[in-house]
């Protein structure tokens, strides 16, 4: 090998390796770059009013969007209380139950289910909800975010599961305890972390979504503590809205909103992170 | 752990009955999803047949609807997300997994996740305000503006267009396809390196050589996981492109996707047939992601990933 | 008794041979393992805190076998991956000392392990031949790394002459483009070795080369061991003790001391070691009664 070829190949090597290394500084760059920019807007609007006001006519200055968080709230609890039991019960039954075909299908297809865009999930929840009721909902809003978050829990509550030793299993069937109780109390509270911190994450992407509430909860610039009486609001409807209007008080409260929504987000996948690290 | 079926044992007879059907909930809601879909844009589909795929006029007044640029615009603006987002991801799952110190692995990692967290209506909101102002004024006024004899920078430099959503969308796919391309890296075994090293060869030669063959199934269904993902985006996308329905050449006009077509006029949509084509065009966006994302699946099927690490 | 006869008594009673094929050799002079072999001259090595080597000293004759044995974690394989800088690679693991190839030091400032690598070849525990490639790329992956083309017929040339010096030639010369995969665990793990010596090292390592292979393969692989000593210095790592008897000329015995690091007993004629060591740590361990 003569000197100039180990030249080249030691150019290649840094130039190579360099390129790699901006490439990741870029990744993280845009994120920090994007986030700066949600923050430093974002806490400029900050103010308790946000928390407390209602929304006024777009163009008039002052208001809030407490009414968008009430309803955030109610339609994220709705999709927890539907979608987080049924989503731990399919993995229960996958990682317990589930005979091995069977099994591998309803895995895929709940991974196939995962990639299906939102929007798809809120026209179907339209049809299969709103149309039947006569009216946009909470709960309407709530079963698709549930649906969204049903394959997501699904997988993720299965192969926390399964990390529970076998032993463990054995030793209370050994005991004489039947299967089900042994499911309940040792199974699922050795995976308890597991399950919480997967519950987290799903939480963390419905609250993020909004194009399935487009055509679910449709958005109500009033109050609305109803569940299946009318459509009612969502802090991303909200960003939508005003980031969408001409209306530069109301584009204003879209930064502090978002900044608001992703603070909430990033918290609950923090949490959820140091949960799964701690253990 | 496969338990005998029977225990004779009223209490897991009830249980079993349950996690069955909580498991079996899983292939109903797929099932409803088309079924549903199907149901509500079969008004669309009698009426307009295939040359819905193949029109070019979306024109609620008239009651003519074709599907074409929508479809057109979903594919190239996802596909300009990939040919921007490919190089980098790679490049940082590279650096991520072969380069750089321990210490520094996990912050950048997690750093990147991050990122897929970021609702897509803020990023949306940042598309508006930040994004498309430095499209207009550094993009399509400057730089490639001077090339509007090539007819893919032609058009006015209105800032928002194919362009910008390609952008928006090539940052959104950027941390799937880094964090999945990262662990199938990581996932390749150490001798392999080893191999290469104690042949005397580089850093960038082991990677190059030993690592990226290794992998390369897993990486190429990682960048169609990303390609998956790009084309059900929604919100984000409606925010930056503009109301255009045209099959154009050019990058810097106004265009729609499926998805930004469904979410603008969804609402607005006031008789039967409206409804129906926009629901049609949602299936439509269905079976695309879905033939997507299943062969992306069947090629990444079999590495491990933890769970609920990224959104998909 | 003698450690000779007492030992032959031992391997008479459990049943295995010990034979010792070599001539008497003459023991490795410092003069040429400096020209011509390997110079180790107080290496330590450490992974992160933990010091795995303690002033390791060794001559490696040229164009011989040299094997280096010991109980488990006493540093056989840190010590062989030091002599190739492949020790390095791991994170937070560091080596001081001098390891003179051919009187040059591979750990002077200044020194590229990329070279040292080259020039130092190493075949591993576990076959790893490269799995996306077939059997004549895995042969000529070494040659054409980034930049370093060599016309074709140089490339063919050179990787028929791996294989045969391999001795796998004849097994695989209508297989040239298959899958490495498909070849036998034997045949990877000489694949592996063809490997190695296509880019013309001049010493080769060799790290329990036979540890995952069937007897008969074993011996095929011993068998090769004694035909490559005739070109190459060769240093191999072997837990087996008949092995390390049947296969080299020299012997290293290895230790681990107290504190986990791991130290150089005593090194020599390989005839010498087994019958007339001069340590008792060394006779303790090749008796059995330690180790």
């Amino acid at each position: 090998m003569s000197i100039s070829t180990y030249q080249r190949r030691r150019t290649t090597n840094s130039l190579m390796l360099s390129l790699c290394a901006v490439s990741a500084f870029l990744a993280v760059g845009v994120l920090v770059l994007i986030l700066g920019f949600v923050l430093a807007e974002g806490i400029s609007s900050l103010n308790i009013d946000l928390f407390t006001k209602m929304p006024v006519p777009e163009g008039e200055p002052g208001g809030g969007v407490a009414n968008s968080i009430v309803g955030s709230l109610i339609t994220i609890g709705l999709a927890a209380v539907i979608g987080i039991p049924i989503g731990i019960g399919a993995g229960i039954f996958l990682s317990e139950y589930a005979g091995h075909r069977l099994g591998d299908v309803i895995r895929f297809t709940a991974d196939v289910l995962t990639g299906v865009p939102s929007i798809v999930i809120g026209i179907f929840v339209y049809g299969l909800v709103v149309l039947r009721m006569g009216n946009f909902s909470a709960l309407a809003a709530g079963i698709a975010l549930a649906i969204i978050m049903l394959p997501i829990m699904a997988r993720s509550s299965e192969e926390m599961l399964r990390l529970v030793p076998h032993s463990q299993r054995e030793a209370a069937l050994a005991l004489g305890i039947s299967r089900w109780r042994t499911i309940l109390s040792v199974v699922i509270p050795v995976a308890q972390r597991g399950l919480v911190t997967g519950a987290l994450l799903a939480v963390a992407r419905a609250a993020g979504e909004t194009a399935p509430l487009l055509f679910t909860a449709l958005g109500n610039r009033f109050l609305s503590l109803s569940v299946t009486g009318g459509p009612i609001d969502a802090l991303p409807l909200r960003i939508y809205r005003y980031a969408t209007g001409p209306y530069s008080e109301q584009q204003q409260q879209a930064w502090a909103a978002s900044f608001v929504l992703v603070l909430t987000v990033f918290v609950i996948s923090l949490t959820a992170r140091l949960l799964l690290r701690r253990r | 752990m496969r338990w005998p079926w029977r225990t004779g044992n009223t209490g897991d007879a009830i249980a079993r009955v349950i996690a069955v059907s909580l498991g079996l909930s899983v292939l109903v809601l797929a099932g409803l999803l088309i079924y549903e879909l199907i149901d509500k844009s079969w008004q669309s589909i009698s009426e307009f047949g295939l040359g819905f795929i193949t029109g070019t006029t979306w024109d609620p007044v008239a009651r003519e609807f074709g599907a074409a640029p929508a479809i057109y615009g979903t594919l190239v603006s996802s596909l300009i997300a990939l040919v921007l987002a490919v190089p980098v991801s790679l490049g940082a799952a590279i650096f991520l997994s072969e380069i750089a110190p321990p210490w520094l692995r996990n912050p950048f990692s997690f750093l990147v996740e991050m990122l897929a967290a970021l609702p897509s209506v803020v990023l949306g909101l940042w598309g508006i305000y930040v994004l498309i102002p430095w499209v207009r004024d550094f993009v399509e006024k400057s730089t490639l503006g001077h090339l509007s004899f090539i007819p893919l920078f032609s058009g006015p430099p209105f800032g928002l267009g194919m362009l910008a959503a390609g952008l928006i969308l090539s940052i959104m796919v950027l941390p799937i396809i880094t964090a999945i391309s990262r662990d199938v890296m990581l996932a390749v075994p150490t001798s392999q390196r080893e191999a290469m090293l104690a042949l005397g060869a580089t850093k960038w030669e082991v990677i190059s050589g030993a690592v990226l063959p290794y992998c390369r199934s897993g990486l190429v269904g990682a960048v169609i996981l990303g390609l998956g993902r790009a084309l059900g985006e929604t919100m984000a996308v409606t925010m930056v492109i503009g109301r255009g329905y045209n099959i154009t050449a050019s990058l810097f006009r106004p265009a729609s996707t499926a998805a930004s077509t469904v979410a603008s006029e969804f609402n607005e949509a006031s008789y039967g047939l409206y409804i129906s084509a926009l629901v049609e065009l949602a299936l439509i966006l269905l079976v695309i992601t879905l033939f997507v994302n299943i062969f992306a699946r069947l090629l990444v099927w079999r590495i491990a990933r933890s769970p609920g690490v990224i959104r998909e | 008794m003698t450690v000779d006869s007492r030992h032959q008594l031992e391997a008479a009673i459990m049943g295995y041979e010990m034979r010792i094929e070599h001539e008497p050799q003459a023991p490795v002079s410092e003069a040429e393992a400096l020209a011509a072999g390997m110079v180790v001259r107080e290496l330590n090595a450490w992974y992160g805190s933990c010091q795995a080597l303690r002033e390791v000293n060794l001559l490696v004759a040229p164009k011989r076998i040299t094997a280096v044995i010991g109980p488990s974690g006493c540093g056989k394989s840190t010590l062989i991956r030091c002599l190739n800088r492949m020790h390095e690679v791991v994170p937070e693991a560091r080596a001081s000392g001098q390891v003179l190839l051919r009187g040059e030091d591979m750990y002077a400032t200044g020194v590229d392990p990329v070279v040292v690598r080259r020039r130092v070849g190493m075949v591993f525990q576990k076959p790893n031949p490269f799995p996306t490639m077939s059997v004549f790329d895995n042969v000529a992956a070494g040659l054409r790394l980034n930049g370093f083309l060599v016309r074709r017929s140089r490339t063919v040339e050179t990787v028929e002459e791996s294989l045969r010096q391999a001795a796998l030639w004849d097994e695989v010369k209508d297989k040239l483009n298959r899958p490495a995969t498909e070849l036998s665990g034997g045949q990877q793990q000489r694949l592996c070795i063809a490997r190695a010596l296509a880019v013309e090292p001049e010493v080769v390592l060799m790290d329990e080369p036979c540890s995952a292979l069937d007897p008969v393969a074993t011996l095929k692989i011993e068998d090769l061991m004694r035909e490559l000593a005739k070109e190459y210095t060769i240093v191999i790592v072997t837990h087996n003790m008949q092995q390390a008897a049947r296969v080299s000329d020299y012997t290293a015995v290895m230790m681990m001391a107290e504190d986990c690091a791991g130290e150089m007993v005593e090194f020599g004629n390989t005839r010498e070691i087994f019958t007339k060591p001069k340590e008792k740590r060394t006779e303790d361990y090749i008796t059995g009664r330690f180790g």
